[in-house]
């Protein structure tokens, strides 16, 4: 990205200025000079378009770990007012509907535990079904079904997939309201009824890791969290369900808007109003979605802790938190001292509360959201809580952020080397896809602390601890 | 703009039937790929509108699986409607990703035929073995940078696919 088009507003905050008769809302860009140097062009394109579209509160905005996606970048964050006109788009949710990341505290520490990982990462291959075309034990009738997109995590731990103490640290407590089965196609149903319980593919991981360092004490002792601690990080999403609702109203709402005489600069961006009966058809879809999504994630910490308990039989798995990155919420915001509900998608972007939140748990109350910037399976990951001076609409990165693009990526690296490499240094994959591993070879991502720092720098979150990968099932 | 009747997945039409290879295309060398930072960009080229669609059918399941060990045993039919070319690529494109997750299937080889605004298509394949090279997953074929173009005699569809 050529910073010359952009005017710096705080060491780790940049604006796009408007061109000459352009009519659209301000653009913001968080993140440090050699991380916004890193992206594409087209992550200005497309945050630029996203201010153009109607009902837009405040500014269209970029994480720190922004690149590249379809319509909205990957990393955008923007909020509408539905009594402004403002929309919905599915294009601002994704195709992935609520992926995100369930991570587990442990009471056991790395001198414990190492011994026995080439032992537990085989076991957790086993038992966690990743990769494309592999289905899951559970199968599901179209009763249950519905029954999920209702009950979400709620619907899992009733099944005995799981503790009623999880939901506590899940967002929404396991289960969004809205959701309406009805408005989710037949075919939607039926990629789902063999996947559930399933890792996926792509960049989702299953990652055992140890607490390597702790940057805030008082903080990492309100999450539980201690230096050689070990804790296992959950990314996925809705699987086949959701992949199949973006893709049927990316289409339909893309029709809406033109009906509805919305311009979208890219049809990706493809929306509705909010208050329209396209708009809130897809609002009813997507929190089915989000509700299969945190019943998918409590299945794979329950087939997670099986497999613990099997090889550490002294293991205990607590849910530390489960964050999406990939969701439109209803959520009140303070716009100029007024309280406004506001549609807040935020696309490869995590919900980061500060502290004193009433929506967060007991416990985090006074040290704010756990937030999850994961990293690539080579470097580490961190673990933030959100600042309370957040000026984003509560929201913050959520991962280390795509450096290359994977065709790059395959040409550049080859799946064996790189997993041969990784065990020298001491970290374990397993997978069924090489190619898998290569296209999210570590090089091929940003560097996770810098992404990290300027996520501190720019006031969305602060930094509590880095994990180090030991152990990663690579969907 | 008509109301687009394939995307919902309720009113495609979708036959199994036994492994037949009369009118199939077969494989070509005309579907490639183009870059995209987190995702991939696919391309389709051919003679004819129909064959630009096959190709890129192929260059998405490419993706997925190395198409030359797949058998084409099986055959699927998807029947949909749609008046924009573009619309009809990737409603295409997910219809056969959906039957593809549905039926626990891969496909290899696809045809295409089009009387106005019906689009009448075939993909032929098998289920998933142990012994297929699992590639990545596609979640679903995208608006972005979509287009459908003719130019000359040769026709090239593209997209971006998310993975």
């Amino acid at each position: 990205m050529n910073l010359e088009r952009l005017r710096q507003l705080q060491p780790c905050l940049w604006t796009l200025p408007r061109a000459p008769g352009e009519e659209r809302a301000q653009v913001l860009l968080y993140g440090s000079a050699p991380l916004l140097v890193s992206m594409d062009d087209k992550v200005l394109e497309q945050i630029a378009n996203v201010a153009s579209l109607p009902g837009l509160v405040g500014a269209a905005m970029t994480m720190p770990d922004a690149h590249w996606g379809y319509g909205f970048p990957i990393g955008g964050v923007a909020a509408f007012d539905a009594e402004q006109g403002g929309v919905i788009s599915a294009g601002g949710v994704g195709f992935d509907i609520s992926c995100g990341i369930r991570c587990l505290r442990s009471n056991l520490n790395l001198e414990d535990a190492v011994e026995h990982f080439p032992q537990l990462g085989k076991a957790l291959f086993r038992a966690i079904p990743a990769g494309v075309g592999e289905e899951g034990e559970i199968k599901l009738n179209p009763e249950q079904l519905d029954q999920v997109m209702h009950g979400g995590a709620h619907w899992a731990v009733q099944q005995g997939y799981g503790t009623p103490a999880d939901l506590d640290y899940v967002e929404e407590q396991g289960r969004v309201a809205g959701a309406i089965p009805e408005n989710v196609s037949e075919l939607a149903k039926k990629r789902q009824r063999g996947e559930m319980g399933t890792l996926g593919s792509g960049n989702h991981y299953l990652e055992v890791q140890v607490v390597d360092r702790i940057f805030d004490p008082g903080v990492a002792l309100a999450l539980g969290l201690h230096e050689g601690q070990i804790l296992i990080s959950i990314h996925c999403g809705s699987r086949g369900l959701g992949h199949q609702i973006g893709t049927d109203y990316l289409v339909l709402l893309a029709k809406a808007a033109s009906r509805s005489g919305i311009h979208l600069p890219d049809r990706e961006l493809a929306c509705a109003p909010v208050k329209s009966p396209e708009g809130q058809q897809y609002i009813g879809a997507m929190n089915a979605a989000i509700n299969c999504a945190l019943a998918n994630r409590q299945i794979l910490t329950h087939l997670t802790r099986s497999v613990f308990t099997e090889i550490y039989p002294q293991a205990e798995l607590e849910t530390l938190f489960d964050v999406s990155h990939n969701t439109c919420k209803a959520e009140t915001h303070q716009i100029d001292g007024e309280s406004r509900l506001l549609y807040v998608h935020r696309k490869g972007a995590t919900r980061a509360f500060g502290p004193g939140h009433p929506m967060l748990p007991e416990r985090y109350r006074q040290v704010g959201q756990p937030v999850v910037i994961g990293g690539s399976m080579g470097t580490g990951s961190y673990i933030l809580v959100g600042d309370s001076e957040n000026p984003a609409f509560a929201s913050s990165s959520h991962g280390a952020g795509r450096a290359m693009s994977r065709h790059q990526a395959l040409a550049r690296w080859k799946g064996r080397a790189l997993v041969d490499e990784l065990a020298q240094q001491g970290i374990l994959i397993h997978t069924r896809s090489m190619r898998g591993v290569a296209e999210e070879a570590p090089g091929a991502y940003k560097d996770v602390d810098l992404v990290a720092e300027a996520t501190e720098e720019a006031g969305l979150a602060r930094r509590v601890a880095f994990l180090r990968p030991k152990v990663c099932v690579k969907g | 703009m008509e109301k687009q009747r394939g995307n919902s997945g309720e009113a495609a039409r979708v036959r199994l039937s036994d492994g037949s290879k009369d009118n199939v295309c077969m494989p070509s060398q005309t579907s490639s790929y183009f870059e995209h930072d987190a995702d991939i960009g696919i391309i389709g080229r051919g003679d004819t509108l129909e064959q630009a669609f096959e190709t890129a059918a192929q260059a998405v399941f490419g993706i997925v699986t190395p198409l030359d060990k797949v058998q084409p045993q099986t055959s699927v039919k998807i029947e949909f409607e749609e008046s924009d070319h573009e619309l009809a690529l990737v409603t295409w494109l997910n219809l056969l990703l959906g039957k593809a997750r549905e039926l626990g299937m891969v496909f290899s080889r696809f045809h295409v035929q089009r009387r106005e605004n019906v689009w009448s298509t075939e993909a032929l394949g098998e289920k998933w073995r142990e012994v297929m090279e699992r590639g990545v997953e596609v979640k679903g074929a995208t608006l972005t940078m979509l287009s459908v173009k003719q130019t000359g005699a040769m026709w090239e569809v593209r997209c971006i696919v998310d993975v």
